[in-house]
């Protein structure tokens, strides 16, 4: 290859000396065979050693900017106008060839989804030293020491030997800084971080967050961080700007722009966090369960499970993945025996397995999952999936139905626009609308919320709890809300569950749980939930390294 | 014990299980098969007594579950009784004599045929991958369309009008016997060998084009292509490593093909193959070799199947490498 990719690579490390300018770029997207603007022309300026987040709601066009910084495009999408100048280069008229020596050696790129971004088939080591192989910078056996070098670093367990695994053999948090490693491989100049975190739990994304902090600032690599989450962008960049539909809505300094918002959409994504729910503690016990344990095969999942549900109460369980949450909804629901324990329904204990359960039960306890893609049937127009279960558990039908299926849809906001539309012509938080509405249609009297709002932006997320905060108003139904999010229990509990490993750590009324003392485990929990002080990281490794992590 | 080994363990036991049901469907389906050999043999105008005392003789007057428990006992110890169709004359041919040949030859231009079929196939599937939507890719879909629509003995037959009685490169027939040197039957089976893999090869490679495309649309494809791998070696290294599942089950059906299914070729090219072998042996009530044939075909169709299975496992690292 003619040019050396490395080329140019110390120069730009200068600090303060510009290393990418976006100008005017325009880029759309194509659905159904119409070309519609995802970037809507913006500008963008990027120093080295510089820290730049990206903050806006799903569909901001935040990745789309964000891989537009390397020349890149997701296919279904097209470059319409403007100039991506990297070192001077323009990334977007420069030759494929070109390109592709930049990419990876001198622009990186960490994906949301580590799990899903490493290629299955093959060692960690291998796939992080690719580049550095494939580009020619640095021989194999250099390459691969420098990376067990940067998993030290990166404070990976067994750093000489990690690399030796394959992908599904390490874990989610270790992946994320596995990708990291696989990014830094070359010593880029620039690294797009796009939603890094968003996967982990919030105990490991602290540790992953210090470490690409750490690491980028060590080799004074510039970086644009996605994210929708403020408190953790607040965390990592210098300077933040916020989209909305494509645009630039506001961009200045993290202390600026957190202290003294100018725009008014910008307050607002700042307001999210405020939503409170008033506490009650309620009445008679809706559902009950006692020294429940349950296991998939001979891996014990829950372990002496006892909790109590009050009636048109919300009960928050809340817990890392893999603490049994889920589980939990399993058991109730029917769908998993318990091995120990029962579990009682208005009084009277349910059956174990769901074939043992009549239809008026199955009727009173509904269930809305985390992602309504896949809990919507594609084929099925709005009318059908709400009218379903009127027909099932109602028996009503025909106009009787079909004025139901209204009501409901206004009860969630929607209206009869929406009847025959199909769920993949709605957004995110519609679909989810949908969902409710479904559970809503069975008229039941406990609804298992399982991480409803995850895959929501926060905007969406408060007029999701919002809405369930209604209708929980209006009707008296129960919840019983499965979450790791503790932004959301605060929101909306009246009761909290933390589980650990399948074992229930400490349970009480919402302002018990959430003030001190705690029991560790919670301290943990509480404490590595990002706050918008962009100190807060700071500060929470400071502590940390006087007394050490429990855990 | 190792997973993988486990699982492979437990697809052999599963294709033991598949052969026995297969023995009982081949037996019973012959069993019940209009007109027995004595009737055959004997002609219309034989008495029932001559066919009883010619049914006593073979043996065939006994109830049907002991003859098929001797059958099975007989053939696991390697022996498949005897063809009828020397019964009564001087000389006793067993099955395993009258097939061995016949099956040999049939290897043979299986062999040969994937020999060179496979690898064309893979080679152009990761081609047309990378080139998708391209003209390259465009001309082979369509030549291995066209090819794989036409009638294997339509495409036998073209070819030997052009290479055989046009530019007389390939004889027309392909006679052979047990004296016929090695090289002189490859020579002889290069015309049902090509037709052959003219309509294998469009099947494979398409399915490795697909598998190969499904892929290309993941995460770690994209990852890849973000740090700067070229295009060929993302589909090398990130995308056919992941592929092979569906591949290698496609290749072993086409193979499974080669061996039970090429008895139209063999007529046209007079190849002596294991299919002509059978369908003479199904015409004259020959049980016993019907029988043989197609305890075979069932048994390639299980082995290939059960070696595709452990390679769709064992390229699969969460399977291979266990947490």
């Amino acid at each position: 290859m003619s040019s050396n990719p490395r080329k140019g690579a110390e120069r730009s490390r200068i600090k303060g000396r510009t290393l990418l300018e976006i100008r005017d770029l325009k880029i759309e997207g194509e659905s159904n065979d119409v070309w519609h603007p995802i970037v809507k022309g913006i500008d963008l300026t990027l120093r080295s050693g510089e820290v730049l987040g990206l903050v806006g709601e799903s569909g901001a066009g935040k990745s789309t900017l964000g891989l537009a910084a390397m020349g890149y495009v997701r296919p279904g999408c097209r470059f319409v106008s403007g100039s991506v100048a990297f070192d001077g280069l323009d990334l977007l008229k420069t030759s494929e060839a070109a390109r592709r020596a930049i990419m990876g050696s001198r622009i990186a790129y960490v994906a949301q989804s580590a799990a899903a971004s490493f290629n299955p088939a093959q060692k960690i080591i291998d796939q992080t030293v690719e580049t550095a192989v494939d580009h020619g910078i640095m021989s194999r056996s250099d390459a691969e020491a420098d990376a067990r070098n940067l998993f030290r670093m990166l404070h990976l367990p067994q750093p000489d030997s990690i690399g030796e695994r394959y992908p599904h053999q390490v874990s989610g948090g270790q992946l994320q800084r596995a990708m990291t490693a696989m990014a830094m491989s070359c010593r880029p100049e620039l690294i797009v971080f796009d939603e890094p975190t968003t996967a982990l739990d919030v105990t490991t994304q602290v540790e992953v967050l210090a470490a690409m902090r750490d690491i980028v600032e060590r080799f004074n690599t510039a970086a644009i961080y996605i994210t929708h989450d403020l408190a953790v962008v607040a965390q990592m960049a210098h300077r933040i700007m916020v989209l909305r539909h494509g645009l630039v809505v506001e961009e200045a300094p993290t202390r600026e722009i957190l202290t003294a918002p100018k725009q008014a959409y910008t307050r607002s994504l700042w307001a999210v966090r405020k939503l409170r729910k008033a506490e009650e503690p309620g009445g008679d016990v809706l559902l009950r369960m006692r020294g429940v344990s349950a296991a998939y095969g001979t891996v014990p999942v829950l372990d002496d499970v006892s909790i109590d549900l009050p009636r048109g109460r919300t009960l928050s369980v809340v817990g890392e993945s893999g603490s049994g949450k889920s589980t939990l909804a399993r058991v109730i629901t029917g769908l998993l025996a318990p091995s120990k324990g029962e579990v009682l329904f208005e009084g009277k204990p349910l059956s174990r397995a769901l074939a043992g359960r009549d239809r008026e039960t199955l009727r009173k306890i509904q269930m809305i999952y985390q992602s309504a893609d896949t809990a919507l049937n594609p084929r099925q127009r709005i009318g059908e999936i709400i009218g379903r279960p009127l027909e099932l558990y109602l028996g009503i039908t025909g106009k009787a139905r079909d004025r139901r299926v209204v009501e409901l849809l206004e009860m969630i906001e929607l209206d009869e626009r929406y009847v025959d539309r199909l769920p993949g012509e709605l957004s995110g938080g519609q679909k989810q609308r949908i969902s409710i509405a479904r559970a809503l249609a069975a008229d039941p009297t406990l609804i298992i919320c399982d991480e409803v709002t995850s895959a929501l932006d926060q905007i969406v997320q408060e007029e999701i709890l919002t809405l369930l905060m209604r209708l929980q108003r209006e009707t008296e139904v129960s919840y019983l809300f499965i979450t790791h999010d503790i932004a959301t229990v605060r929101a909306i509990s009246d009761h909290v569950v933390v589980m650990c490993q399948g074992r229930v750590v400490q349970q009480g009324l919402k302002s018990e749980v959430l003030s001190p003392p705690h029991p560790a485990y919670t301290e943990l929990l509480l404490s590595s939930v990002p706050e918008m002080d962009p100190d807060w990281l700071t500060r929470l490794l400071d502590r940390e390294k006087k007394t050490s992590r429990p855990g | 014990m190792h997973p993988v080994l486990r699982t492979a363990l437990q697809r052999m036991g599963l294709s033991l299980l598949t052969l026995f049901l297969v023995s009982v469907i081949i037996f019973s389906s012959l069993a019940m098969l209009p007109g027995g050999f004595a009737e055959t043999v004997l002609g219309q105008s034989a008495t029932p007594e001559t066919i009883a005392a010619f049914n006593h003789a073979l043996g065939l007057d006994r109830p049907a579950y002991i003859r098929y428990f001797e059958w099975v006992a007989h053939a696991l110890q390697g022996d498949f009784g005897y063809s009828y169709a020397g019964v009564g004359g001087s000389v006793k041919r067993s099955v395993a004599d009258v097939i061995a040949p016949r099956l040999y030859n049939t290897f043979f231009l299986a062999i040969m045929t994937a020999i060179v079929a496979v690898p064309l196939a893979l080679f152009l599937g990761v081609l047309t991958a990378l080139y998708r939507n391209g003209w390259f890719d465009r001309i082979v879909n369509a030549t291995t369309l066209t090819t794989i629509a036409m009638p294997e003995f339509f495409v036998a037959y073209v070819l030997m009008v052009l290479f055989a009685i046009k530019y007389r490169w390939f004889y027309s027939l392909s006679t052979i016997d047990p004296s016929t040197p090695f090289w002189e039957h490859v020579y002889r089976a290069v015309l049902p060998a090509v037709t052959l893999m003219l309509v294998t090869v469009a099947y494979m490679m398409r399915m490795t084009r697909a598998a190969i495309i499904n892929l290309l649309a993941s995460p770690h494809i994209e990852m890849a292509r973000l740090k700067g791998i070229s295009p060929a070696m993302i589909i090398l290294r990130h995308a056919l490593p992941n592929a092979w599942g569906p591949i290698v089950t496609v290749i072993a059906f086409s193979l499974a093909y080669l061996v039970v299914g090429v008895v139209v070729v063999e007529v046209v090219f007079v190849y002596p193959g294991i299919g002509q072998l059978m369908v003479d042996a199904v015409s004259s009530r020959d049980v016993p070799v019907v029988q043989g044939c197609t305890l075979i075909f069932a048994v390639t169709y299980i082995v290939l199947n059960l070696i595709a299975d452990v390679i769709g496992v064992v390229t699969n690292p969460r399977l291979l490498h266990p947490k």
